[in-house]
Formats: C-alpha cells, sequence, structure tokens
C-alpha cells in the first residue's frame, strides 16, 4: 500500500517536472520526457516510448497529455494516469492562470505595446514555418494534396466550420484507404 | 452556463485535434474568435506567450480563455474540458494499442487528419496574416491601400521575413523569435519607425 502511494506520487512529480520545464510543448518534449521515464526511472522502454508517441499523433489531444496517461495508466493503472495527467496539466495551468490576471493591463503599457507589434510579425513566420513542419510530416500523395488544398479552401473561401472539415477530412482518409486497399494499393 | 459552455467547447477541441500544438491553433482561432473570447491581435499575442512559458499550448490557451471568460473556476472548466477526451480515448486504446495500430481506418483516418491540419494551418496564416499586416484588421481596399503605404506594413513585412529566415536557415529557437522581434517592435516604437 505504501508503495502503491509512493508510486503515484513519484508519477505526479515526475509529469509536473515535465510540464513546468518544457517550452512550447508537443515535439519538444519528446526528449525530456524520454528522459524522466525511460532512463531515469525505468517505466518504459525506448522503443515503447516510440510507439507512444506514434499513438499519441493518432489520438486527439496534446502529445503531453496523452504521453501521461499512457505511461501513467501502464505503470499504475487508472490512478497512476490520473496522476501523471494533473501533473502535466498543473504547471501551465498555475502560471497561465497567474498571467491572465495581468496580462491585459500589462499590453497596455507603451513599450510591450511596442514589443507585441514586432512579436506578432515574429508569430507569423512561426506559423509558417508550422505549415512547412506539418508538410512534411504529411503523406505525399494525391488524396492527400487534394485534402490540403480543399481544406485550405473550404476555410479560407467558403467559411467552413473547422469541425466539419476534420470530420471530412478522416472520412475521406478512411474511404481512401479503404478504396486503395481494395485495388490492391497501400497509400497509408 | 457559460461554465458549461467553456467546458464544451473545449472538450470538442480535446476530442478533435490531433498531434496537438499549432495543429489546435485554427481550431482555438473559430472557438474563441466566434464566441468574441478574444480578438485576432490578442490571440496571436498569447501565441507568443504560449511559446515563452513551459507546457502544452492547448492547455495554455484553455487555461487562459477560461480564466478571461469565467475566473479561477473558469479556467478549471475549460481545462478539465480540453483534457478528458485524451484522458479517455488513452484509457481506452492502452489496453488494445497492437490492434489500433494496424487498423487500416485508424491509418486512413491519419492520411486525412494529417493532410487538413496543413490545409488548416494554411487558412491560419491567413486570417493571422491579414490581421497583422492589416492591424486594422478590416479587408477593405482603401484600408488595404493605406496599410501598404504606411511605416507598419512594411516594418511587419521586414519582421516577418528575417523571422521566417532565421527559422528555417538559422533553425532558431521560436523563444529567441520572439525576444528579437520584441526587440525590434521596442526599437522601432522608440524611434518612431511605427506607431502603435
Amino acid at each position: 500500500m505504501k508503495n502503491r502511494f509512493k508510486l503515484y506520487l513519484q508519477l505526479f512529480l515526475t509529469f509536473m517536472k515535465i510540464g513546468a520545464f518544457t517550452f512550447g510543448g508537443g515535439y519538444a518534449m519528446i526528449p525530456i520526457i524520454e528522459n524522466e521515464t525511460s532512463k531515469k526511472k525505468d517505466w518504459i522502454s525506448g522503443d515503447d516510448l516510440i510507439e507512444v508517441i506514434a499513438i499519441s499523433e493518432s489520438t486527439p489531444g496534446p502529445i503531453s497529455i496523452c504521453a501521461a496517461t499512457f505511461i501513467g495508466y501502464k505503470v499504475a493503472g487508472i490512478f497512476g494516469a490520473f496522476c501523471s495527467t494533473l501533473g502535466v496539466v498543473l504547471p501551465s495551468f498555475v502560471i497561465i492562470y497567474l498571467i491572465s490576471l495581468f496580462l491585459r493591463e500589462f499590453e497596455e503599457i507603451k513599450a510591450i505595446k511596442y514589443a507585441f507589434f514586432g512579436i506578432r510579425a515574429g508569430v507569423l513566420a512561426l506559423l509558417v514555418k508550422a505549415v512547412i513542419t506539418m508538410f512534411k510530416k504529411a503523406p505525399k500523395n494525391i488524396v492527400a494534396y487534394i485534402v490540403m488544398a480543399l481544406s485550405f479552401a473550404a476555410v479560407v473561401i467558403f467559411s467552413v466550420n473547422v469541425i466539419v472539415v476534420i470530420v471530412s477530412a478522416a472520412v475521406i482518409g478512411i474511404c481512401a484507404a479503404l478504396i486503395a486497399r481494395k485495388a490492391g494499393k497501400n497509400i497509408v | 452556463m457559460t461554465y458549461l459552455i467553456l467546458f464544451l467547447e473545449f472538450f470538442k477541441m480535446g476530442a478533435l485535434t490531433f498531434g496537438g500544438g499549432y495543429a489546435m491553433i485554427p481550431f482555438v482561432e473559430e472557438t474563441v474568435i466566434s464566441h468574441h473570447w478574444m480578438t485576432m491581435p490578442q490571440l496571436v499575442d498569447f501565441i507568443a506567450v504560449s511559446e515563452s512559458t513551459p507546457g502544452a499550448f492547448a492547455v495554455n490557451i484553455s487555461t487562459y480563455v477560461g480564466s478571461e471568460v469565467g475566473g479561477l473556476f473558469g479556467s478549471f472548466c475549460a481545462t478539465l474540458g480540453l483534457v478528458l477526451p485524451p484522458f479517455i480515448v488513452i484509457l481506452i486504446i492502452a489496453r488494445c494499442y497492437e490492434k489500433f495500430k494496424e487498423s487500416i481506418i485508424v491509418k486512413g483516418a491519419m492520411l486525412g487528419l494529417k493532410s487538413t491540419v496543413v490545409g488548416l494551418i494554411g487558412a491560419t496564416v491567413i486570417s493571422v496574416g491579414v490581421s497583422v499586416l492589416f492591424q486594422n484588421g478590416q479587408d477593405q481596399w482603401s484600408i488595404i491601400r493605406s496599410s501598404v503605404s504606411s511605416a507598419n506594413f512594411w516594418f511587419s513585412i521586414g519582421v516577418f521575413a528575417a523571422m521566417l529566415f532565421l527559422l528555417l536557415y538559422k533553425k532558431l529557437n521560436p523563444i529567441l523569435i520572439i525576444v528579437i522581434s520584441a526587440a525590434l517592435g521596442i526599437i522601432a516604437g522608440y524611434t518612431g519607425l511605427i506607431s502603435v
């Protein structure tokens, strides 16, 4: 019983550390997750961790939350999953809540206004970089290109709801994969 | 009621965005703008804040929007909504992930989802670009013409191009990009180059 409690606490603290020290989220977190859970703790093997990342990519939600839930569950069941997920979310929650209390007033300061004017152009560059990164990770075939073009046009030209676009894209992907398999081709 | 709306909106986001991070932004954009929870410049500013603070973007934005709309309990509801879908889905999949991984349905869905994200973020680049470059946020031709002849417009274009170059060819860290563009903004502001 005591060991069990200690394990929950360890999960909570380890994932809190991961949540507190990774900036930018997503893929930036992977090396730290690996170091904390695989090298230091032996909770999961390196190969299994790669599997977890792959699964996180194909399930909804941020990678850090998926990884925390998965590893917590493997190590100590549902309550373990709860502890590690709470741990990974808590630092962001506390820090951003505190920032939210004064961000609006902070933005009224002249120097900060100037700073954010520059920053907005910088963020636009970050977004363009994100498009390029996502494009590199996306499949390269005719179905993929059509979905990309249609999604873009649907939102920019026809202002289609994002949920509708996401669900339609998944359905198109599934249909294409099934049709291609029937035709003896592999597009996934 | 506000709490319930926060919970449900972020639950939808948690359930329908894959890969996290920037893949989430098109969805966040639509939600916060349509509910008038944030303006476009506020959202862009918050992306910068989120890059400079630890943790996942999704959790940061749910906490922030929740707090702006409904205080501490609003933050709690929004973040709980966001976290719940991946938590439940992973608990289910953790038992049978071998089957899950090999399923043609999952693979097909991923083909569609990985592709749509490219188009969706591309669309976000357009809407954020319009808001950043034409800071009045309207796309009437007269405003475009007056923007193009303003120093603000060319300053933003210059910073954007320089930062994109640093990101793509010098592999600079996003936090450094934010620090440099902030410094350029402050210099341009105090030298009177831009008017904010």
